[in-house]
């Protein structure tokens, strides 16, 4: 369960891991650079609508004053005598028509009084009153007059250039009405994107050019945009300001010009997500690659790390099941070496005896009687007895190591075992010259373990001292004692000990001092693995050419029934 | 019966050294029996032998040591290899390193006599 956890939480750092790593730099980098570009763009958007604007509040003034400026040589070149005369009039207007196209529709001379005494034109104005009229008032006072666009009297949407000429003290006034239709075009053809157009207001934000759309709903926000209290856009040139157009609820940019010395003004107005259209589609193509990048990477990273959490949840069962299979291998590697040693060792016993079965033919061959043929026979056959029982010995050594562990754990009486080994290994401690002395405390509880396996324990414990006491011989004292609630075994033996730099490294599987083929260096590594897993120690003291002592401490059994065990270790004394 | 020929047995079995040499000594073969590396070499180095018969699992020194140490004192006199099953490569070595021949323990008396007659030529 707490593993299940673990891999989750490993699962959950990776991911972590791997979403800030790529998505960081991905969400900084588009930041960063859709800023620097919305900067450049919209820079460049409102570069080019003020160009725009500029160009044409030019080519209108110019427009303009190119129209006043022909009415004024006129007023010159001719004098009012010729102006007065209707068929000289005519002659000059058919001339301007001819030479500016439809542009001026009308001419007219008035006189001082306000009436229009020649006209040429498509309307029948001549005779007409003008004295109340506001633009004769403003030509009086200025002389040059061009006037708003109106319906005036001909009920069709026009505008005039008024002259105030004198001649032999008496007032006159030189009018023509220019073509709206020409007028109109100069800025009707400003358009851009879906809602980008321009149009000419006056002061009192009255059109002076037809707008692409009905706009009458947005006179009153358009004549408080061009008041005189907004001084940058009712005088400056090409002044821009964006606004929420009240009459569509969107934000606009405005971009307005003072043009006619400020009588009318040109204005371009655009919706701000129209002319940033191209803007918002690359942002909001960022943001969805932004966006499918983010879930594609989630979803990579949580597959990426539970893959990897289960490869990693996959490596350390594979460790713990090769663990267990060193430990296996290791009993399989120890019968199979240890085999092959014993067999090395049986071929000396079996060369004895094959030579001597051999010397006893030679000896029959000569006859029994010959020299003291008969005692060398009897000795040829002692000899075959004695190689013999060294290849049982032999083999009986290599049948208990090679019987499968039992490991059942029951409840077993330590002294009686240890008797049994002592018992085992005497033989072998005489040839060794080694004295085995046991001393055991009577109260010791019965133990709970796997008694081939404690067997396999003790009786290593105690060859690995009788061979550390060869050739030299010693004292192997083994001695056991209750304390607490464990049982202290000491095997301690007079031998050559074991070197400081191999006493951290003696309990490591496969760490052997013996020559190739005489220990496989498992023996104390599986004694440590049964002592672990029955959940006692096993520690070492050691000093050079003093002598080791291996201590084990073994846990008492839960049903400790003592006094059985004490008949049994006394039975097996 | 022509001179009993000289031959060095080397083996740290004492029962087999006994055995061996009465054995081969009915046979025309003078041995002198040693149970260890360095006895061979004081015998070596006093007497002299027409071949050496050496086991390779000495309990003192290693087999191809000795093989070695015995070329460099006399190196024309034949060394024939004694070794258990199993050691095969130890004997292989020892035939790199100019031993005569070999034969896997326990080994044919005959088989024995053989090598050694041809290892002195005669």
């Amino acid at each position: 369960m707490s593993d299940a956890i673990y891999y989750q939480g490993l699962v959950k750092s990776m991911m972590f891991i791997i979403i800030l790593v790529s998505f960081a730099p991905l969400v900084i980098i588009v930041l960063i650079a859709g800023y620097q570009y919305s900067i450049v763009y919209e820079e460049k958007v409102e570069a080019h609508l003020r160009e725009l604007v500029l160009k044409h509040d030019q080519s209108v003034d110019s427009y303009l004053e190119e129209k006043v400026a022909e009415i004024q040589v006129l007023s010159e070149v001719i004098d009012i005598e010729s102006l007065a005369d209707q068929s000289r009039l005519k002659e000059l207007h058919d001339a301007l028509v001819r030479w500016h196209g439809t542009a001026f529709v009308d001419l007219g001379l008035i006189d001082g009084r306000g009436i229009q005494v020649a006209y040429s034109g498509p309307y029948n104005l001549q005779g007409v009153d003008y004295a109340d009229e506001a633009w004769l008032r403003e030509v009086r006072e200025r002389n040059v007059h061009v006037s708003d666009v109106g319906l005036g009297r001909r009920g069709v949407p026009h505008f005039t250039i008024s002259l105030r000429l004198e001649s032999k003290g008496r007032e006159w006034f030189l009018r023509t009405t220019l073509d709206f239709i020409a007028f109109n075009r100069l800025v009707e053809d400003i358009h851009i994107g879906e809602t980008g157009m321009a149009y000419i207001i006056n002061r009192q934000a009255e059109f002076q050019t037809t707008p692409r759309r009905d706009m009458t709903g947005e006179i009153p926000f358009l004549r408080e945009l061009v008041s005189d209290s907004n001084s940058a856009i009712a005088k400056g040139r090409a002044s821009m300001t964006i606004q929420t157009n009240p009459a569509t609820g969107r934000e606009t940019i405005f971009v307005t010009s003072a043009i006619k010395d400020g009588d009318w003004i040109l204005v371009y107005q655009q919706e701000t997500a129209d002319a940033y259209a191209d803007l918002n589609r690359s942002r909001d193509l960022a943001v969805v690659v932004l966006l499918l990048g983010g879930v594609a990477i989630i979803v990579m990273a949580y597959l990426m790390s539970r893959r990897m959490a289960r490869r990693i949840e996959r490596a350390d069962l594979d460790k713990e099941s090769m663990n267990e299979q060193v430990i296996e291998a290791g009993k399989l590697a120890s019968v199979g070496e240890l085999a092959a040693g014993i067999a090395h060792e049986i071929n000396n016993p079996v060369a004895i005896m094959v030579e001597e079965a051999g010397w006893i033919q030679d000896l029959l061959e000569e006859g029994l009687a010959e020299g003291d043929n008969d005692r060398e026979v009897q000795r040829a056959l002692n000899q075959i007895r004695t190689q013999g029982g060294r290849c049982k010995e032999i083999t009986h050594k290599l049948l208990s190591f090679a019987r499968k562990i039992d490991p059942t754990v029951k409840h077993f009486c330590l002294n009686e075992l240890v008797h049994e080994i002592v018992a085992l290994s005497e033989q072998r401690a005489k040839y060794a010259n080694v004295v085995i002395e046991t001393s055991l405390a009577d109260n010791i509880p019965p133990l709970e373990a796997s008694p081939s396996e404690m067997q396999q324990v003790f009786l290593n414990l105690v060859n690995n001292a009788i061979d550390a006491m060869d050739p030299g011989g010693g004292n192997l004292d083994i001695a056991s004692r209750l304390d607490g609630n464990q049982v202290v075994v000491a095997i301690t033996d007079t031998g050559c000990g074991i070197p400081r730099a191999n006493l951290s490294r003696i309990f490591d599987p496969f760490f052997t001092t013996k020559p190739v083929g005489k220990g496989t260096g498992l023996g104390l590594s599986i004694i440590y693995g049964i002592i672990n897993k029955m959940g006692g120690t096993i520690s070492v003291n050691s000093a050079v050419d003093q002598g080791t002592t291996f201590t084990l401490r073994l846990p008492v059994g839960e049903v400790a029934d003592s006094a059985a065990c004490e008949v049994g270790g006394g039975d097996a004394a | 019966m022509s001179e009993p020929i000289r031959v060095l047995l080397v083996d740290d079995e004492v029962g087999f050294l006994e055995v061996m040499s009465k054995r081969l000594g009915r046979r025309g073969v003078d041995v002198t029996p040693v149970a260890s590396g360095t006895e061979a070499i004081q015998v070596l180095r006093s007497s002299d032998f027409e071949a050496a018969i050496l086991d390779l699992k000495l309990e003192d020194m290693d087999g191809i040591e000795i093989l070695h140490i015995f070329k460099k004192m006399v190196p024309d006199m034949p060394v024939i290899m004694l070794t258990g099953h199993g050691s095969e490569q130890a004997a292989r070595e020892g035939m790199q390193s100019g031993a005569f021949d070999y034969l896997l323990k326990p080994c044919e008396l005959e088989d024995l006599l053989d090598k050694v007659h041809k290892a002195v030529g005669r």
